[in-house]
Parts: C-alpha cells; structure tokens; sequence
C-alpha cells in the first residue's frame, strides 16, 4: 500500500504513458535497464550454477562428457579423505567462529572503554583482515617451523618446548585455525564494536542507577543488545570456516597425510587430479552442506534477536 | 518510440562488443610461417626449473649457431600440477608453443597424443632411442617425442663415509639393508633420512621398488592397467611395508615432518644420516649446500626380496613433442630442431648447461666424467641391463594420492595393509577418469 501512495505522490516524467501504469506498479524501471544485469547474473550465475548440476552427472574433460547418472556422488561419499575433511572442516568452521565471537566480543569492549590510545589499537586488531592470506599463511608457516621458527625459540626461551604445529597431526588443523582466528578476529570486532556503540547509553545510566555492577551492565546489558551483531559475525565466520581453503592451502596442503584435508581442499585436490566430474559433484555437495547449516541457524538466530 | 531508439543503441553495442572480440582473437593466431629459405620463427615451452630452461637455452644457441634461419624463442610455464593445466588448456584451445617439453609416460600419454601431437616415426633419430625409453614416448608403436635431458634413478642415496667406517656393504636384499640399518642406528647415526615437508619424497620406497615387482612378475604393469592386479597384493605391497618397518623401528631422523628435500640431502653428505630414499637428479644440488661432500654420497638401487634379481628404477626424462598445428616451414624447421635434440651433439650441449642426473636416454650419448658419484654409481645397472622404468612411464594408471598416503604410512599414521588398500581406491577414479577397459 505505502508503495503505491509514494508513487502518485513522485511526479510522471514524459516517458510514462498511461499505458505503462501497470508495469510501473512492478518496476520503477523499463524492462531493458534490467538487460545488462540479468545478462551478467545469467551468464556468470544462474548458468554455471545449473550447469554444474547436470555436469556433476557425469564424466568430463575439457573436449566431451558421458553421463554417468550419481556415480560421481557415490564416489564422492565413498571417498576415505572426506569423512575427515567433513568433520574437519566441522571442526575448523566452530572452532573459528567460537573464537571470534568471544574474542570479537572481548576485544571490542575493551577498544569501546575509554583507553588510551584507543584509536590506533582498533586499527592494529584490523590490520591483519587488510594482508593477504596466502601471505600470513606462509609467514606462519616459517614461525611455525618446529625447530628454528620463531614461535618455538621464543617458546624454548621461557623453557617451553613448543608442539611440532603444523607437522604433528594432532596440531596441524588447530594451527591453522588459530591463524585464521588471528587474521579475522579484526573483522568481528569491528562489527561489535558497531554493535556496542548503538547501545543508547540511558541504558547503562539506568542499570548503574538500580545497582549494576560491570559485570551484570555486560550480561544484562552489551551482550542481549550486541546480538545481532554476534548473529553476523557467526553466521560471517561460520561460512568463511565452511568454505576456508586459502589458509588451509597454503599452510599444509591438507597434511600431513590428510590430517588437515577440509571439504574444500579435497575438492581441489580432485580438480587438479583431473577428475572435473568428482569435483564438481563435490562442490555440490559444499554448496548444499552450507546451505542447510546456515539457512535454518540463521533463521534460528534471527528469532533470538532483541528489538531495540 | 525512445525504446526501440535504445534496443538499436544496445544492438550496436552487442555488434561492435563481437567484432572487438573477433580482432582480440584474431591477434592471437600467427601466421604460419614464411616460405622455404625465409627465416622461420620458432616459439618452445619449457617448464620454468633450472634443470630445463638451462639445458634448453644451451640448446637453442648451439642450434641457431648452425642454422642461422631459425630462430627460437623460449617460453616458460610453472612446474607440477599448474603446468600440465598449461600444457592441456593451450593444446585444446590449439595456442601450443610449436615446440614443448613435456613429461614422457603417463603424463604424454593423457595429452591424446594421436590427435594432439605430430606422429615423428620418419625421422631418422628413431632408430638410437633406448629401449626402455621408446615406449614411454609412443602410442601404438608411433613415436611423438625427442628425448629431453637425461634418466634418474630411484633407489637409496647413502653416506659412502659412514659405509666405509663401520664396514658396511651394499645390501642386495631388503634383510641385508635392514641389518645395516640396525648397525648404524647403534653407532648413534640415523640410518634413514625422510623429508615429509616435500611430500612428494615420500613415495620413493613405493615408487623405486618396482623392478623387484616386475622382476617376480614381467608383466606387473599390463595386468594393472586392467585393473587384475592390485598394490594391497604380493609383490606389489612390499614397499608400503618398507616404509611402516621404516616408521616402526624409530629409524627416521627427527625432523622428517618438516625438512624438505635440500635439508635432506645435506644432513645426508654431512653423515648426520646413512640412507636417503631419492632420485638421483636432487644430487647436484649438493653442489651448492655442501660442494666438497658430493662425492660422499653413493647410490644403490632399492633392495628386494632377492639378490639375484636386484636393480634399479628407472625415471625417464621428458620429451619434446610437435602439436598438429604446426604445419609448413615451421614443421620442417622444428623436426630439424628435435633431430638436433636427439642427437650425440645434442646431449653434450645439454650435459655442459646442466650436470645430467643420470644416463642419457640415446644410444650414442655418454655422460661427462665429473658427474657427482652418486650419479656414476647408476651406469653400470643400465649397462647390465638391470633397469625397468617406473611405473608411471609404463601404465597410465597413477592416483594423485599417493604421496599423501605415504606420508601417512611412513609417519606410522595408518597400516601398510590400509595404505596401499587406500591407494588402491585412488587409481580407480583415474583409470575412470581415462575410460580404462576393467574399471
């Protein structure tokens, strides 16, 4: 209804003829200023992603293809890598985004307080997001080398003997995840602090008049009213963890053996083997997997929020 | 009427947008060639190691020297899995360089040979090609490659020093080797040098042992390709359970998880370690790391179950393939260039731009008398005849995973028996892949 007061309200340009009252009902537009996008939406969207539907059907290579029905999906399952990619990459997804939120959340109060030097540390926390991930994840790799890296002398210093991290199966995968903590920690707290900073500060005036303490102003207060923040930066960190392959990639390859492999990684491992079917079907399969993790959590995220 | 004036607007753009791309795809065909006498212009693909683009400038030279109407230029491609997606994607899309060096085996015989590459059967080279050598660049008994640089070995590297110290012998058998190992790991050495942060060295115990397969069975390689033999079964299963014993016996060098294959080879000259699992072509890198050791390092082919029938693996070198689109003066002008490649000359060019990592695959050839020990150690099993080629230079069936599943075996992560199970799996999506009869 609101629509269609605001549109007799707008003055008709030339163009318009009464003819057209219909369509300008549905669009503000002609029909032909949607071509350009749609074209581009068609070709590079709507196109591979059904096309990649019938391709993962069958068998191809570059030059032709044979349909081979869901051979390829039973392959994909009967892969021994994925069980442990899946769990894997189930692992790498919570484990990441576990520890963004608690340490988004933490970081942002502290860069909310009144700290000195407040300004320079918000960029800091946000500096590792701008660098690159092949990067930061070959420079860990050489900090990480068990016995001349960085991170193990400065350890030995203190008379620790550090683990053997990316090279010790028990360590590689959590390794990587805690340098894909250490690069996008700046990205959720930059969205809490957003999230902190529109809490109306009556709020706390108020709490803090009934006898608040801190801690109870962070329970009672930041944490209910931060958590449409908190459902972005899971529902962000959460599908960079499903679909996180850069890091993983540069860092370990998926090993040592498969100890590291993620959905991700396998897939890339059978595109470059060679088989496009098999890995196209499991791009499918990722693409489902996101899709039925995110769509109903978020949903389920959405019902918790607090209206302000 | 302003509608229809903008889908003609938009119409013409669409026009010209197509003949854009028709002038952009028109700049990228060369013309073919000038006729006979003109000066010809060559381009050749090599992949952007040393070992290839040194040899390959040394020979583009001394050739051009002699036929001053040629001229090659020289392109480069990355190594390993983004080279062959290289090679692949421009020879389908028919942009090959009309020159291109390419791994001989398994890898050429994916590239469809007869409807990619120029059949060379008339050149008169054919006939010196070695033996084992000949069928890793055919396709029913039609030749498609010169030989570029020379063959590797695939056995044991060993500290000749540590040998000699504590009396020890070449071992024969895979008994013998072990007792050996036995002896050094009680003098305080590590008898076996492993450098898992290079995965792909991995497989050496797997991959070197396939002459002692093919000699219990000579026809190993064919019943594989049709799926009738496996790697979970005798013989085959041998060197997946090398690398457990390996693994089980605490033998290994404690940063094998991490070191890479230079670390490895100096820990080895400098007798911080007796044995090293390799190829043969990482040896002159000791030329670099540790000049004044390289002679200390020895060579001896992966022991087996007998002595008798003990030698060595052989890698083949690459090739040099024409693609069918060359036609003209630019083809006879390569098949001149690939008869220079093939020949005596040919090999000495190449052994002065980069130390060979093994024998040369032409009769004719013989390699210079400074090649490092370890190299020289390797003639005498290609002169007695006791060399098979790999496996993956006579079946096309190789999975990709297999370096990591050894890596997994030779940590103690999974069972011999589970491995090779597990590797077993891995062919089959290739040969499938491949449309192999038997999958």
């Amino acid at each position: 209804m609101s629509i269609e007061v605001r549109e007799r309200a707008m003055p008709r340009t030339g163009v318009a003829r009464p003819r057209s009252r219909r369509r300008a009902k549905k669009s503000a537009y002609p029909y032909w200023f949607y071509l350009p996008a749609f074209a581009v939406f068609f070709v590079f969207f709507l196109l591979p992603t059904f096309s990649s539907f019938y391709y993962s059907l069958t068998r191809w290579t570059l030059f032709d293809s044979e349909f081979i029905g869901l051979e390829n999906f039973q392959r994909f399952f009967d892969e021994p890598a994925l069980t442990k990619g899946l769990t894997n990459t189930l692992i790498y997804a919570v484990t990441t985004s576990g520890l963004k939120v608690v340490l988004g959340m933490l970081l942002a109060v502290l860069l909310t307080s009144s700290v000195i030097g407040r300004a320079f540390m918000r960029s800091v926390v946000f500096f590792p997001v701008l660098v690159s991930t092949i990067g930061v994840g070959l420079t860990f790799t050489v900090l990480m080398e068990p016995d001349q890296g960085l991170i193990n002398d400065a350890l030995g210093l203190v008379g620790i003997e550090g683990p053997r991290w990316l090279v010790d199966p028990k360590y590689a995968l959590l390794s990587v995840a805690l340098v894909d903590v250490w690069k996008g920690v700046g990205l959720a707290t930059v969205i809490y602090i957003a999230g902190i900073v529109s809490v109306p500060r009556e709020y706390y005036d108020a709490a803090r008049v009934d006898g608040a303490t801190p801690a109870k102003l962070f329970r009672y207060i930041t944490l209910p009213l931060a958590w449409p923040a908190t459902v972005t930066v899971i529902i962000l960190s959460l599908i960079g963890g499903l679909r996180s392959f850069d890091l993983i990639w540069a860092m370990t390859r998926g090993g040592p053996g498969f100890t590291s492999d993620v959905i991700a990684s396998v897939i890339y491992k059978q595109y470059q083997a060679g088989f496009y079917g098999l890995s196209t079907a499991g791009n499918v399969v990722l693409f489902v997997l996101v899709t039925a993790i995110i769509l109903p959590l978020y949903s389920f995220l959405r019902r918790r929020e607090v209206q302000l | 009427m302003l509608l229809d004036r903008s889908w003609r607007r938009a119409g013409a753009l669409v026009a010209l947008a197509i003949a854009l791309g028709a002038v952009g795809c028109g700049g990228g065909d060369d013309d073919g060639g000038g006729a006979e006498g003109e000066s010809v212009e060559l381009s050749f693909l090599v992949d952007n190691s040393e070992q290839s683009v040194k040899p390959a400038e040394a020979l583009i030279e001394a050739f051009q020297q002699d036929n001053p109407d040629i001229k090659i230029n020289l392109e480069t491609r990355p190594q390993g899995g983004d080279g062959d997606n290289v090679v692949k994607t421009r020879l389908s899309t028919q942009e090959m360089a009309d020159l291109f060096a390419y791994n001989s085996g398994s890898l050429f015989q994916a590239l469809n040979p007869p409807s990619q590459l120029q059949p060379l059967n008339d050149e008169p080279w054919v006939g010196d090609l070695d033996d084992a050598f000949k069928p890793a660049v055919s396709v029913d008994d039609q030749v498609y490659g010169a030989p570029f640089g020379a063959a590797s070995g695939g056995g044991i590297l060993y500290n000749k020093k540590i040998y000699e110290k504590l009396g020890l012998e070449v071992p024969r058998t895979w008994d013998e080797f072990m007792a050996n190992n036995a002896k050094i790991k009680d003098a305080g050495i590590d008898p076996v040098i492993q450098s898992y942060g290079e995965t792909w060295t991995s497989q050496l115990f797997v991959l070197a042992d396939y002459h002692n397969v093919a000699a219990q069975d000579p026809e190993w390689d064919q019943k594989y390709t049709s799926n009738q033999v496996k790697y979970a079964q005798e013989p085959a299963i041998e060197g997946f359970k090398h690398l457990e014993e390996i693994s089980k016996a605490d033998y290994l060098n404690k940063n094998y998880g991490s070191i890479k294959f230079p670390a490895a080879l100096s820990l080895l000259a400098q007798g911080k370690g007796a044995h090293y699992p390799q190829l043969t072509f990482t040896v002159p890198n000791l030329e670099t790391s540790d000049p004044d050791k390289i002679d200390d390092v020895g060579f001896f082919a992966q022991p087996g179950q007998s002595a008798d029938d003990n030698g060595l693996t052989l890698w083949l070198p690459g090739a040099v393939y024409v693609p069918r689109t060359v036609e003209g003066a630019k083809l006879d002008a390569a098949k001149k260039f690939l008869a220079f490649v093939a020949s005596p000359e040919g090999c000495e060019v190449q052994a002065k731009a980069f130390a060979p990592s093994g024998p040369f695959m032409l009769k004719g050839c013989e390699l210079p008398d400074d090649v490092p020990a370890a190299i020289k150690d390797l003639q005498p099993y290609v002169d007695e005849d006791k060399a098979t080629p790999a496996l993956e230079f006579l079946s096309p069936v190789k999975g990709p995973a297999l370096e990591q599943i050894t890596v997994e075996v030779g940590s103690g992560l999974r069972s011999a028996e589970d491995g090779a199970k597990l590797y077993d799996e891995d062919v089959k999506k290739q040969a499938q892949q491949l449309g192999l009869e038997g999958w």
